[in-house]
């Protein structure tokens, strides 16, 4: 995957030795609805628990209205967490910061967001963009050295000539080079965590990979850990060591990228794969696993599995009992009473 | 070269083994930049009941020719040139009113926005009636159609009288093909039909389209810039790039021998699932800008494999075999 090594599978060894820079245990997050007479919640996200190691990219792979945007709303603490720990290098955050999170978090955890679009402001040059960040963190004395490190910064994420670039407002950017900027404002305050949300999804197909490769490369140079959402297995592949798989708040099954691919335990996970297009697999018409229906409704669900509406390998207790955490080797899980 | 009202077609030029037959087509919007040369001088043929796949990226023209085949384009677009012969009838030559008749029982048309392609004020029946009645057929037996396109689709038909906002987006993409399946249209045409679903839905609905081609026979022009998705459903792929198409071929023959440097950095563009993992590259630069194309191949200033002449002389369309076509200097000598 990266560019030191031709085998995949060596790199999701070699950061297993490091410590895990975040371990969430047990998240969850019910959103309130409807007026004050009725209670109604939706389980957004439902127990969740995963870590990550330093220099790990850890993908969340789910369709829409899984919970992910929510899951990294929630470490990024943007909303209040309705139960759960959140361990960053160890120290449980929503206890140590219980109203807010301090701006060295702020400033350790870092956000891309999906639209390059809305998330850079269109009265404002490329240059305001990555300074503000400096100014807030107190990462310079004044302005020249402002200019020098947002120069730095743009000439890291590969925009060239920097001072010409700086100089630009966001609509005389390509989306491409708008993505690039908002990795680099990330990049900006040297975050240990970035929470990347769909980076690729608004860019065009030719483009996508730079952007893929460029995240990859800075986490090997910077030594930076990422969550990557997305909904294409594909490309969580790609870029993740590890893959969580996400289904309706539930985190069904994790573990290495390659297990997940290969060995797909969890119905669900083996329903994701199945859709996915894959010409290197030759025509296929039908797999077979293909089960009708969308994602159910998040609002006072039933009890039992998520997916057991759907599953075609669905038994009586599927639909009493919320399945726990099965090991199917030392880092590959999923939550399923198959395996219990 | 026909900026002006384009020549007449000779008759004997016609095809008969085409349903759809679209020649040079040539599409400028007329900008306060100048003339964005959206399609410029596009050729590619559909036969009955083929699937034919237009990739490409954002800008790269695609859609504007399914616009153009059903003339629904507005100013300041302007088809500048070329014939788009359906059924060996120009389509660019019909007068306004044989053009409503022909538009959607002929060729009917999946928006890339089908979820927000329905009134949200209108139940679904109604939008549905209101498309056969349009065209002369009575309510009564619209009604009843109206019931066997929603079996046809795989939706409930107590699910008529919903409106769209209590359907999700999988069903509403069904409706809206019911809809540009009600009066039997010939050629269906999609683009990016899927591209707002989730993988699991996209499927579904992918594979329902297949079925129905099967049932109805009818041909399929898919628009989308997921190559790996075309090559699925696809018997033929053309591949464009600012306007022009660069590469043509048998879905299978693309994938297997990509010709244009073009196609070959799509098909790197996308990670698989199964295949080896190795870092890819994709394609390095941004999409030109169609105001000021750049001289010669419009691709070359992103080409690795770009020479002198590249830069110089637009490259011609040059048969490699029966099925596969490029339009690339690198097989200028064969």
């Amino acid at each position: 995957m990266t560019q030191t090594s031709s085998d995949p599978m060596l790199n999701t060894d070699q950061p297993a030795r490091k410590p895990p820079i975040l371990d969430v245990r047990g998240l969850t997050k019910y959103f309130p609805i409807g007026t004050f007479v009725s209670n109604r919640l939706v389980h957004a996200v439902e127990d969740v628990s995963f870590s990550v190691r330093r220099g790990q990219v850890v993908s969340l792979v789910g369709e829409s209205g899984s919970g992910k945007t929510t899951i990294i709303r929630l470490i990024a603490r943007l909303i209040p967490v309705t139960q759960g720990e959140i361990l960053f290098n160890g120290i449980d955050v929503l206890k140590s910061e219980p109203r807010q999170a301090s701006l060295d978090y702020r400033r350790k955890v870092q956000l891309i967001f999906q639209d390059p679009f809305a998330s850079l402001n269109v009265v404002h040059n490329i240059e305001h963009h990555l300074a503000r960040p400096l100014i807030i963190h107190k990462k310079a004395a004044n302005r020249s050295d402002i200019h020098d490190l947002v120069c730095n910064l743009l000439e890291t994420v590969g925009l060239n000539p920097a001072p010409e670039i700086a100089r630009r407002y966001p609509h005389q950017l390509s989306g491409g080079q708008r993505q690039r900027v908002a990795i680099a404002r990330a990049l900006a305050v040297d975050p240990e965590l970035i929470l990347a949300d769909e980076p690729i999804s608004m860019l065009d197909v030719s483009i996508r990979m730079d952007i893929l490769n460029l995240i990859d490369d800075l986490k090997a140079k910077n030594d930076i850990s990422y969550v990557y959402i997305t909904h294409d297995l594909a490309s969580a592949r790609y870029i993740g060591d590890k893959t969580m798989v996400m289904y309706a708040g539930h985190m069904v099954e994790g573990g290495p990228s390659e297990d997940i691919t290969r060995n797909a335990m969890h119905p669900y996970t083996q329903l994701l794969l199945s859709a996915v297009p894959d010409p290197h697999a030759g025509l296929r018409t039908d797999s077979g696993v293909t089960v009708r229906g969308e994602v159910p409704s998040l609002i006072n669900p039933p009890p039992g599995c998520p997916f057991a509406a759907r599953c075609s390998k669905v038994m009586a207790i599927c639909r009493q009992e919320i399945p726990g955490t099965s090991e199917i080797d030392s880092e590959h899980w999923v939550r399923c009473h198959l395996f219990v | 070269m026909a900026q002006n009202g384009r020549p007449r077609l000779s008759e004997n030029l016609s095809n008969s083994q085409s349903l759809l037959d679209i020649r040079d087509l040539k599409v400028v919007y007329l900008t306060a930049r100048g003339p964005v040369r959206a399609v410029d001088g596009v050729s590619f043929a559909i036969r009955p009941g083929e699937v034919v796949g237009l990739a490409g990226e954002s800008g790269s023209g695609k859609s504007t020719i399914a616009h153009a085949t059903l003339r629904i384009l507005h100013p300041p677009a302007l088809i500048t040139g070329g014939h788009v012969l359906f059924n060996n009838r120009d389509i660019l030559e019909m007068g306004e009113i044989e053009l409503e008749q022909f538009r959607w029982s002929n060729i009917a048309i999946v928006f890339q926005s089908a979820m927000n392609a329905l009134n949200p004020v209108m139940r679904v029946r109604d939008q549905l009636l209101d498309v056969m009645q349009y065209h002369g057929i009575p309510k009564a037996v619209a009604s009843e159609q109206a019931i066997a396109l929603f079996d046809l689709v795989g939706i409930d038909p107590q699910r008529l009288d919903a409106y769209p906002h209590q359907l999700s987006g999988g069903m509403r993409q069904r409706v809206v093909i019911a809809i540009a399946l009600a009066l039997k249209p010939s050629l269906l045409i999609l683009d990016e039909p899927t591209t707002a679903l989730d993988v699991v839905v996209q499927k579904d609905i992918l594979h329902q389209i297949s079925e129905l081609k099967e049932k109805l026979g009818f041909s399929i022009m898919f628009i989308t810039h997921d190559l790996s998705l075309l090559v699925e459903i696809s018997n033929r792929i053309a591949i464009m790039y600012a306007g022009e198409i660069v590469e043509k071929a048998p879905a299978r023959v693309l994938f297997d021998q990509p010709l244009h440097p073009y196609t070959l950095g799509l098909m790197n563009s996308f990670p698989s699932i199964s295949g080896d993992k190795h870092r890819l590259t994709g394609i390095p630069g941004s999409p030109p800008d169609l105001v000021n194309p750049p001289p010669g191949c419009r691709f070359h200033p992103r080409c690795a494999q770009a020479m002198p002449i590249c830069s110089q002389e637009a490259p011609v369309t040059r048969s490699m075999s029966d099925s596969h076509s490029v339009a690339c200097h690198l097989y200028a000598e064969v």
